[in-house]
């Protein structure tokens, strides 16, 4: 079986700068990678390449068997991306927001409400503009729209920000269930004891490049 | 997903948020409103020489609404890092380009029948019967025009610094020949200074082409500019 993501001396730039400079990395299906490193090391430029968003200078770059350097948006569709920002629109509320993104990859009414559900947004929170929630709240929403997505990848940049306690739990747990059900994750994080404890390996990210952590 | 999917999908998105949030009816309908005002203090308010330039004076005030209308549109898409998103959706982005350009429409011809409203009251701008099916057809060629027009830019400009400015500085000069079209036809299907609804006629011609051109264009385009 090919693996999800398979990166063999990548290079990208990102305004003119290397943000990737040789990056080396084979992710297979149903593992949790946890990519940690200092700020600017590249984990986002990592996970937005994965994502089909930032061009592939020189290497090899295959994700979901779409081969990125030929035609990096046929795989944008099948992964899903939450980075810093939440991508929800403040205007509307909590479920016209999860509906909104469910509906763009055909998710059914069902479907979408088990996303809510199991991000902990049923009831209360469901009518309320995303514009007045709370920044936990809000990760909430966002991770709820990337359940009801059903991305074959995941890719998280610090997932955990911003969230409660119970929130974080509720968040690993969604994270091993996608992971269970064949889902492959790839999580950026600072905070490494919870990642860590989530992820079936950890990575480095220093310069660009990519390197095992033996753990 | 097909592309008119998608287009729905996101014109229904565009509504609701603006039925939401009330911008257009709360902000941009006064503003429009206002600049109408303005002209006639501007232009004295000599009865004849508003109802001879009220036609133009009605696109004019569509312009600036257009721009304003344009630059919140693309807003709450870059706000909080939709657009990147949509991007990563992989939803196809003729879809989303037709999808915000209808979206786009419907609140433009929203504002133009108040304008026109405005135009009646403040510039006693008077209706003629027989120019009734040049007036219809010239609003709804030139308002698809600029709704092409305007999302295309506000695509454009969504990414760049000084997105503000940088839309009337690219967008106007575009726009112009729907400004000039859709006053000359709007003029003869109202008689301003003895036009004819024949005289109307080629410029319809004209708005329907910068349509035309706009539409494809903008849907064969659009991923490339919102891309990275």
């Amino acid at each position: 079986m090919h693996p999800v993501v398979r990166l063999v001396d990548v290079v990208a730039v990102l305004g003119g700068f290397p943000a990737l400079a040789g990056a080396t990395l084979t992710v297979e299906r149903g593992e949790i990678v946890l990519l940690r490193g200092p700020n600017g090391a590249g984990k986002t430029s990592l996970l937005r390449l994965c994502a089909g968003l930032l061009a592939v200078e020189r290497g090899e770059a295959t994700v979901l068997g779409c081969d990125l350097a030929a035609d990096r948006t046929a795989v944008r569709s099948r992964v899903g991306l939450l980075g810093h920002a939440n991508g929800l629109y403040a205007d509307l509320t909590v479920a016209d927001n999860v509906r909104f993104w469910g509906a763009t990859v055909g998710a059914t009414p069902a479907e979408i409400a088990a996303a809510m559900e199991r991000m902990g947004l049923a009831n209360r929170l469901l009518d309320v503009p995303v514009g007045r929630l709370s920044a936990g709240q809000r990760r909430r929403t966002a991770l709820a729209c990337l359940v009801a997505r059903r991305a074959e990848l995941w890719l998280l940049d610090e997932p955990h920000a911003g969230l409660d306690a119970t929130g974080r739990d509720e968040l690993d747990s969604t994270l091993r269930a996608a992971a269970a059900a064949g889902a492959t994750v790839m999580v950026a994080s600072h905070e490494l004891e919870r990642a860590g404890a989530l992820a079936s390996r950890v990575v480095e990210v220093v310069g660009g490049q990519v390197r095992p952590v033996a753990r | 997903m097909s592309t008119w999917r998608i287009a729905r999908l996101i014109a229904a998105k565009d509504l609701r948020v603006e039925w939401r949030s009330r911008v257009l009816i709360n902000q941009v309908l006064p503003f429009a409103t206002l600049v109408m005002v303005m002209f006639a203090f501007a232009l004295d308010n000599n009865d004849r020489v508003l109802t001879r330039v009220a036609p133009g004076l009605v696109w004019l005030a569509t312009m600036f609404s257009l721009l304003v209308v344009v630059q919140r549109t693309f807003a709450v898409e870059t706000a909080d890092g939709a657009l990147d998103a949509l991007q990563v959706a992989g939803v196809r982005p003729g879809g989303v380009f037709l999808g915000k350009a209808l979206a786009l429409a419907a609140q433009l011809a929203a504002l133009e029948l108040v304008l026109m409203g405005a135009a009646v009251v403040l510039y006693r701008t008077e209706f003629q019967a027989g120019g009734v099916v040049l007036l219809v057809t010239t609003y709804l060629a030139a308002t698809t025009g600029l709704a092409f027009v305007g999302t295309l830019y506000g695509g454009l400009a969504a990414g760049a610094k000084g997105r503000e400015t940088l839309l009337p500085l690219l967008m106007l000069p575009v726009v112009a020949p729907v400004l000039i079209g859709a006053t000359r036809a709007t003029e003869a299907a109202l008689g301003t200074e003895g036009a004819t609804p024949s005289d109307g006629w080629p410029w319809i011609g004209l708005l329907t082409l910068f349509a035309a051109l706009f539409g494809v264009g903008g849907t064969m385009a659009f991923g490339s500019l919102i891309d990275e």
